[in-house]
């Protein structure tokens, strides 16, 4: 990358951010929740775009790493009183990374095809083991509990109110984007992408492509996770149906939309999906299948524009 | 040891009969549209993500033509050629273009389809689910259960159909052109056989062999617009643990895994009896993740 680019992506990054900053202070309570709803699914499609775009593997069962973030967090704040922020980021990130190292360990000895079935597989496993277990997890009504204050230890004791919120779902956000750019272009990274484009070579020149598979998905899981506790906390339950399939496709979906490979791509995915869902629901009405046309639109991308929109975004603006 | 005794003196011989009876019913539906998916992945190498909708389609054309003209034999012929035709429809306007890319870029495709069929019916039919009746409704007595002879109808047509569509592959001017295709795709176009219009004739199969038993399954439960994630996942679990594109295997495994379903929902609830096979899939992904019913590479 040059040094140009560079300095390019810095400003574009800085004025995002100061958008995404000031827009809680502007936008009206309904749309500042939205935003935040779209940045906590975005960390989520994020997460998977570390397998889907730099691994080359398509997972299809990111919902049981999302939801068991989701209950871990609803344990930490049902169990311990005071409930704790850190706490329940610790409990959701814990139960997710223990949902990541299962799924790794089997599916990752399978690829392509097999691999998008396995996760989806497992997956369902999770989804059947919280919606039979009712004692523990509530079953189908799923867990409820109060939104814990957010803390800074010894420091800083506030309630939290939809703008501080929404700062901090993207203070997450961000440094977890941070974090993700890091990995990816570290030497790890580079060695997921060889993986990518040639696993058999990647292996003779001496890779344990397995071990750096696994870590791959525990990572994308972990991040997933947080995606979860986010929403608990942002929504105040933790319920099964967010561990269904439909979770997983919707991550899927986000990812094909804005663009696999770029991290930030799946956000703005994320973002497209939810806008022309709440922009159909508010034309045709709540009932009205906003997934058919959604699912039209998806496969129109598949054929026609493969790289999503932020990289026809990007090949448009290069022109 | 007395445990053991007190287990075989109490052991429901009777449920263990009916319950063997039940899987080796629900396991021949599921061979059918197990057949149709690894047909497919086998020849297009298209994993059909769809093709639990398939089965779901099939059921509600079955359930609307039944109610329009009353013939169940009717709705059974009907159903699996309009989703025949609709098949190649889907076929020809989403895979069609994708030929060559990235096999991945087929099952997001597929997916899509999916989606689409699934919201389109919950909008149109609702999300309560259609019961309709047995065509036939005779019973014979199995214990103290008044056991359907319509059930065991169903085991028989499923092997009736899966076995025509095996006379078929192996005896038929087009098996012989499938077949061809499976083993060398670019060798089958050299030699004249038109191959976009096999795999558009293979999807659409695969496609009325799901329909077929989605009719045939909807008088045993309902039918709503959720039903086809639960077949296709089933169906999914089935082909690995038969071996990818192995039809035989898939047979076999199929009958299988309904089986142990069936005796676990003897002890635990039938929800919680999916978990057997999910366990089963754990242990042949562990031991032999080339399928459990594939003959050892040599």
């Amino acid at each position: 990358m040059t040094r140009h680019s560079n300095r390019t992506y810095w400003i574009v990054f800085g004025v995002v951010m100061a958008v995404l900053i000031i827009a809680p202070l502007v936008l009206p309570e309904f749309w500042r929740r939205f935003l935040t709803e779209i940045l906590i699914w975005g960390l989520l499609a994020m997460s998977s775009d570390l397998l889907i775009g730099y691994t080359g593997m398509i997972s299809f069962g990111h919902s049981a790493f999302f939801g068991l973030g989701m209950y871990g967090a609803a344990a930490a704040l049902l169990l311990v009183s005071p409930p704790n922020l850190w706490l329940a980021i610790l409990f959701g990130l814990a139960g997710a990374a223990g949902a990541a190292l299962f799924v790794a360990y089997f599916s990752t000895r399978l690829r392509d095809i097999y691999f998008a079935i396995t996760t989806l597989i497992f997956s369902q496993i999770f989804y059947v083991i919280i919606f039979t277990w009712t004692k523990v997890t509530g079953g189908e009504n799923g867990l409820i509990f109060t939104r814990p204050h957010f803390t800074i230890p010894f420091l800083y004791d506030v309630r939290f109110t939809s703008t501080i919120m929404h700062w901090f779902v993207l203070a997450v956000v961000t440094a977890s984007y941070l974090i993700l750019r890091r990995v990816t272009q570290s030497p790890f990274g580079m060695v997921l992408q060889s993986i990518r484009e040639n696993e058999g070579r990647t292996r003779a020149i001496g890779y344990p492509v397995e071990r750096y598979k696994i870590v791959s998905v525990m990572l994308s899981g972990i991040f997933a996770g947080l995606a979860g506790v986010l929403y608990a906390i942002q929504n105040e339950f933790a319920a099964p149906d967010f561990v269904y399939f439909i979770t997983s496709g919707d991550t899927v979906i986000f990812n094909v939309m804005g663009g696999i490979g770029t991290l930030v791509g799946p956000i703005v995915g994320a973002g497209f999906f939810q806008l022309l869902r709440e922009l159909m629901s508010r034309i045709f009405g709540d009932q009205f299948p906003y997934l058919v046309p959604l699912g039209f639109i998806f496969i129109a991308m598949i054929i026609f524009l493969p790289q999503g929109l932020l990289g026809f975004a990007r090949r448009w603006l290069n022109r | 040891m007395d445990a053991v005794v007190h287990f075989f003196q109490t052991f429901p011989y009777d449920l263990l009969v009916i319950q063997t009876l039940n899987g080796i019913v629900t396991g021949m539906i599921l061979a059918l549209v197990a057949s149709g998916l690894t047909l497919i992945f086998g020849i297009m190498d298209v994993v059909n993500f769809a093709h639990g909708e398939l089965f779901m389609l099939g059921a509600y054309i079955g359930v609307l033509v039944l109610t329009a003209t009353g013939s169940f034999w009717l709705a059974l012929v009907l159903a699996s050629l309009i989703v025949a035709i609709l098949g190649a429809a889907m076929q020809i306007v989403t895979l069609r273009p994708l030929i060559g890319r990235d096999p991945l870029t087929t099952i997001l495709a597929t997916f899509g389809l999916s989606l689409i069929l699934q919201n389109y019916v919950l909008w149109q039919f609702g999300p309560v689910a259609r019961k309709i009746n047995e065509p036939i409704t005779a019973h014979f007595n199995l214990f103290y259960l008044e056991y359907p002879w319509y059930r065991l109808l169903i085991a028989l047509l499923s092997a009736f159909i899966i076995g025509g569509f095996y006379l078929f592959l192996k005896f038929s001017k087009y098996g012989v052109w499938i077949r061809a295709t499976t083993q060398d795709r670019v060798m089958a176009q050299a030699m004249g056989i038109p191959v976009p219009w096999v795999y558009t004739g293979v999807f659409a199969i695969g496609a009325a062999m799901a329909a077929a038993s989605g009719v045939l399954f909807a008088p045993l439960a309902g039918v709503s617009h959720t039903m086809g994630l639960d077949w296709v996942l089933k169906a999914f679990i089935v082909v690995v643990v038969g071996g990818m594109g192995n039809l035989g295997g898939s047979i076999a495994a199929a009958i299988f895994i309904s089986l142990l379903e069936s005796y676990a929902s003897i002890w635990v609830n039938p929800s919680q009896a999916v978990i057997v096979s999910f366990v089963v899939l754990i242990l042949t992904l562990l031991f032999r993740p080339t399928g459990l019913f594939v003959p050892t590479p040599k």
